[in-house]
This record gives C-alpha cells, sequence and structure tokens, in this order.
C-alpha cells in the first residue's frame, strides 16, 4: 500500500516538474499588493490627515512665521529650539498615530474579513500557502504603514521647511536660526527609526496577537483582542495587587525608557540618540519571538478556519 | 492515472458525522458527478480533497495529502466554490494580475481571451457584476489555469438557464480534455447528465452508488409498462416503481437480471436509459438496493 502511494506521488512529482514555479518573494509582492488595493486606508488616510496638516499650516501658521520668528528669536536658545520644532513634532506625531489606528483597524480584520466574505476560499484556491498570506498581512503593519508614514510624515517636514525658509526671506529676515536649529537631515533618518524600529518592530507583538485573534474569532475580534489581556490585568491587580502583566504591555507599547519622547523634543532625542539603543535591549527580541509564535499560530488557524 | 484515492474517508463534526468511511477512487480523464440531497456530505467531501477541511482516514489527490500540501496542491488543482467568493472589492484586471502574479500555471492570455467574448470590463469592481458575470469571470480564470483537477461545488448556483448551460458547454468545449479531471457537485442533475463520465451518489456520509454513464446506459433500464403488463414486470424484480398520470414507471438493473434481454422489456412498453434524477429517486427511495449496487 505504501509502495503503491509513494509510486504514485513519485510519478506526479516527474509530471510536475516541467512548469517554473513562482518565487516566493514575488508571492509575496503579489499578496502585499492585493492587501493595498483591498485596503487603501493604508495609504490613503496617512495622505488625508497629512494633507490636512500641510492645508492646516499653510493657512493658520506660514504668514505668521515671520512675526512667530521675531518672537522666537528672543528666547533663549533651549526655548527657541522647543517653539521652532513643534510643528515638525505635531506632524510626525499626528502620522504616527494615523499609522497605528489604521494598523489596528487593518490588523483585526484581516483575517476575520476573508472569512467573513467567504473569500478565503478564492485565496485558497490559489497557490499560496497560509504562512504566505499571513506573512503579508503582518508585513502591513509593521512594516509598510511605517514606511508609508515616514515618507508621508518626511514630505511635510521637509515641505513646511523650505516654505518657513521662502517666508522668512520674502520678509527679509534671517533664515539662519531655523536652519541652524532643525537638522532637517537627521530629523528625517530620526523619525524613519522611530517608527520602523519602536512602532514597526516594538510594536510588533500587539499586531501579530491581533492578527491571531482575527484569525481564531468567530466573530467581536476586537473585543478578543482587547478584554483578555484587560481581564488578566485586572484579575493579577485584585488578586496579587501587582501590575507586571499590565505594565510588561506598557512596557512593550512603550519601548525603553530611552526610546522614544516621553516629555522632551526632537533634539533631546537627537542629544541621546545613540543608533542601536532599541536593538541591544532584551524587550525588542522577547517581543519579536513572541511576534513569530502569534504569526505561526494564526498561520495555522487560518488553515483550520472555516469560512464565518 | 489515479488523481483522487480515498480510503475510509472520515469527518465528523461534533456528533454529526458528515462523511462516514468514503472510499473513492477517480481517474485521469473522467468527470465524476457527486450527487446528493442536502447535507449529505458533498461539500465536506470536496473540502477534504481541496484541502480546506481536516479529516480521518486516507486521502491523495494527484498524490499529495490536501490537508498537509494544500498550496503545492493548488498548482494542479483549481476550484469554484460557489458565485458568491471571489472578493467584491476585487477590480477584474486586478484580479487577473494578481492570479498571473501568484500561480506559474495562469495563462493571462487564455483568460484574456474568454473574458473578450463577455460583457465583463476590466474596469470593474466584482461587487458591480451580476451573479452570472462573475461566474463567467471565475470561470474564465480557472479555465486559462493549465490545471489537471477541476472541483466544481455547485458551480451554476442561482444563475439563469441561459448562463447554465453556457457555462458547460464553454467547461466542455474550451477547457476539458483527457488529461484533466472534473468533480462536479450539484443539485442541478438534468443539465450534466449529458456532460458527465460518470456518476456518484452519497448519502448521510457514504457513497450509495458508483456507476460510469456508459454502465448505467447498459445497465439500467425505465420501463414505461403499459398497465395490462404491470403484474408481468413486477416479476423481474424492479428497483424501483413510482406512479406517474396512472402509469407505472419501473426502474430495471439488468445486472440481477440473467439473460433478460432489452426485447422482453420493450414487450412491456416505452424503454429508455433512466435520466440521473430518476436513477437518484430510486437510489435514494431504496437504500437496500443501492448499497447492492455500489458494492458491485
Amino acid at each position: 500500500m505504501n509502495l503503491q502511494s509513494n509510486a504514485m506521488s513519485e510519478s506526479f512529482q516527474s509530471q510536475s516538474i516541467a512548469p517554473a514555479v513562482i518565487p516566493a518573494t514575488r508571492v509575496l509582492y503579489w499578496s502585499v499588493r492585493r492587501e493595498l488595493w483591498e485596503n487603501r486606508s493604508i495609504y490613503i488616510a496617512p495622505l488625508a490627515v497629512g494633507a490636512v496638516f500641510l492645508t492646516g499650516f499653510l493657512l493658520l501658521h506660514l504668514f505668521r512665521v515671520p512675526s512667530h520668528m521675531r518672537s522666537i528669536l528672543a528666547l533663549d536658545p533651549m526655548h527657541q529650539r522647543a517653539a521652532l520644532d513643534q510643528p515638525y513634532m505635531m506632524a510626525a506625531g499626528l502620522l504616527m498615530v494615523t499609522a497605528m489606528v489604521v494598523g489596528v483597524f487593518y490588523s483585526i480584520d484581516a483575517l476575520h474579513g476573508e472569512r467573513r466574505d467567504r473569500s478565503i476560499l478564492f485565496w485558497k484556491s490559489m497557490p499560496v500557502s497560509d504562512l504566505t498570506a499571513v506573512l503579508s498581512k503582518a508585513a502591513i503593519p509593521i512594516f509598510l504603514l511605517q514606511l508609508i508614514a515616514f515618507a508621508v510624515a518626511a514630505a511635510i517636514m521637509w515641505i513646511m521647511f523650505f516654505l518657513s525658509s521662502v517666508v522668512l526671506l520674502a520678509a527679509g529676515i534671517s533664515i539662519a536660526p531655523i536652519w541652524s536649529q532643525l537638522p532637517i537631515v537627521q530629523m528625517s533618518f530620526l523619525l524613519l527609526y522611530h517608527l520602523v524600529i519602536l512602532h514597526g518592530l516594538w510594536h510588533a507583538p500587539f499586531y501579530g496577537w491581533m492578527l491571531m485573534v482575527s484569525s481564531w474569532a468567530r466573530r467581536a475580534p476586537f473585543l478578543w483582542a482587547v478584554l483578555p489581556p484587560l481581564a488578566i490585568g485586572v484579575v493579577e491587580k485584585l488578586m496579587f495587587n501587582t501590575s507586571h502583566f499590565t505594565g510588561m504591555l506598557l512596557y512593550h507599547l512603550g519601548g525603553s525608557p530611552d526610546s522614544g519622547p516621553k516629555s522632551g523634543d526632537l533634539m533631546d532625542m537627537l542629544g541621546h540618540f545613540q543608533p542601536g539603543m532599541l536593538l541591544r535591549e532584551s524587550g525588542l527580541w522577547t517581543g519579536l519571538a513572541a511576534t513569530a509564535v502569534f504569526l505561526a499560530v494564526a498561520a495555522r488557524l487560518r488553515r483550520d478556519r472555516e469560512p464565518i | 492515472m489515479t488523481v483522487i484515492e480515498a480510503r475510509g474517508l472520515r469527518k465528523a463534526f461534533g456528533t454529526t458525522v458528515a462523511l462516514d468511511g468514503v472510499d473513492l477512487r477517480v481517474e485521469e480523464g473522467r468527470i465524476l458527478g457527486l450527487i446528493g440531497p442536502n447535507g449529505a456530505g458533498k461539500t465536506t467531501a470536496l473540502n477534504a480533497i481541496l484541502g480546506l477541511t481536516p479529516y480521518q482516514g486516507e486521502l491523495k489527490v494527484l498524490g499529495r495529502d490536501p490537508w498537509i500540501e494544500r498550496d503545492q496542491l493548488m498548482r494542479d488543482v483549481c476550484f469554484i466554490a460557489d458565485v458568491a467568493v471571489l472578493p467584491r472589492w476585487i477590480r477584474v484586471s486586478q484580479l487577473l494580475d494578481y492570479v498571473a502574479g501568484v500561480h506559474p500555471r495562469f495563462d493571462r492570455a487564455k483568460a484574456e481571451g474568454f473574458l473578450a467574448k463577455t460583457t465583463i470590463r476590466r474596469a470593474s469592481n466584482v461587487r458591480e457584476l451580476s451573479k452570472g458575470m462573475v461566474t463567467q469571470l471565475h470561470l474564465a480564470l480557472v479555465m486559462a489555469i493549465d490545471a489537471k483537477l477541476l472541483v466544481l461545488d455547485e458551480p451554476t448556483l442561482g444563475l439563469d438557464i441561459l448562463f447554465r448551460k453556457q457555462f458547460y458547454d464553454s467547461l466542455l468545449n474550451d477547457y476539458y480534455d483527457r488529461s484533466r479531471t472534473i468533480l462536479v457537485t450539484t443539485h442541478q442533475v438534468d443539465e450534466i447528465q449529458n456532460v458527465l463520465t460518470d456518476l456518484m451518489f452519497i448519502n448521510r456520509g457514504r457513497i450509495v452508488f458508483a456507476c460510469s454513464m456508459e454502465e448505467i446506459e447498459s445497465r439500467y433500464l425505465e420501463v414505461t409498462v403499459n398497465p395490462d403488463q404491470v403484474a408481468a414486470a413486477r416479476v423481474l424484480k424492479p428497483i424501483h416503481e413510482q406512479q406517474v398520470v396512472g402509469r407505472s414507471i419501473l426502474l430495471f438493473d439488468r445486472m440481477t437480471l440473467d439473460k433478460v434481454d432489452r426485447q422482453q422489456f420493450a414487450a412491456f412498453g416505452d424503454v429508455r436509459t433512466p435520466s440521473i434524477a430518476d436513477l437518484f429517486v430510486a437510489v435514494m427511495g431504496n437504500q437496500r438496493g443501492a448499497v447492492q449496487g455500489a458494492g458491485q
């Protein structure tokens, strides 16, 4: 019997050598593109938020830049910086929040929606493994959204920077302060680093968890994603009067104490900035290990679960 | 070459047994119809074959275990689960891009050719297409994939008769050749009567009848018996009898009747080959006879 079935599979294998196999990277690429087709908010939301912010900046702020600048110049250097980089921080912060909100909604729905509308039957009729499907979905909040947020935020920052310079020049005010106090190139790199490492990799376990719940829950994946961790925190508090679990979640949400702008401004971050600082933290790696487990379980669940 | 081979396939949902020891063997080049009442286990059987559901027992599709190797298997297997599975948000052109991107056996030019014969526009969303057009689109995709096995689960559900006819016509004319195998389940048995090469009935998770269409032709007879001949005809032990507007229609299995040739039946009345629907009613109404039939 075994011999027979072995012989059978061999004969099939020999038959199917000829046609090319599509490389895994290409399958992943098309799987990610398909996510962008389905979830246009991934790029529309950051673009829209960016456009609104930029319009607001142009209308409300740009023409006040000369007078604003004069008052800033009266401040001492520390406050000068804080006042100067405020709109830039706001732009970056807004896009970070946008990416996070889109990422959360995307992850909660990614593996639930395809079962709800039964389109999973079509996706499963394609030679794409469940793991590839899950990885392509995980790549959206962990990498792609952060890169899009960076691209939009950086574009806005550069536009603001150059427009401010032009307005100041036109008003006959020296642009030396903003060119010296706003290291726009370093700011862009720092923003990229912050988004990719903190918002992408540090937050990865949260997105992994949400994707896993999304592939597991029959209904209300949002509640299933939020309530159990909340319940664990509350139970721990009530029973042991400790909050290790909540503390761990907050630690992974906020990164390490030195990882982000807690209260200081961009300049403080620049001052303390050491590349690789975050990479040396064990929390990052335990978080990524947890992400791997969540995604593996999500892929397994995707195979097992039927359309809802 | 065996395309599907199942032995003792079992699947239970809680206490409900969906598949109760199914043995199945489908050879290359066959068009097999799997017919059964609602809840008989048809879709479960197809899902097991497609790697969409776990099972007990032994199952090999094109030499692979579908549950473990679904993604590799899907290079050689296509399926249309029912009309509603194409994602509604996707654009026709995106669908073509995607399949061309991930499927090694997809011939885009061929799919474009099939689509050119329809009124489906490349820029449309699936959501904007009628049910019939969605099926046409899905069929165009599937026919452009050089697969060895095509599985169709109620492919024409909810379509009007023109689309249904066209569906099977294009399947036979533009797709099917002797190296491909098709497995289809449907409730609309009449329209696949002339499409199938093999027929299988499933009931309560078991295969209760399996027969090739040629065999049905040579083996089963449906006789509309003249009223005065009914008693004589009943002596030959019909496997099923029904009354239609006052006349008795008797179904005979010639396998159980040695040396009775067609001529003798002709003496009773009109003789013809039973339709799938007639056979289905007879087999389902008379499970004992059916089990015998399946055993042979």
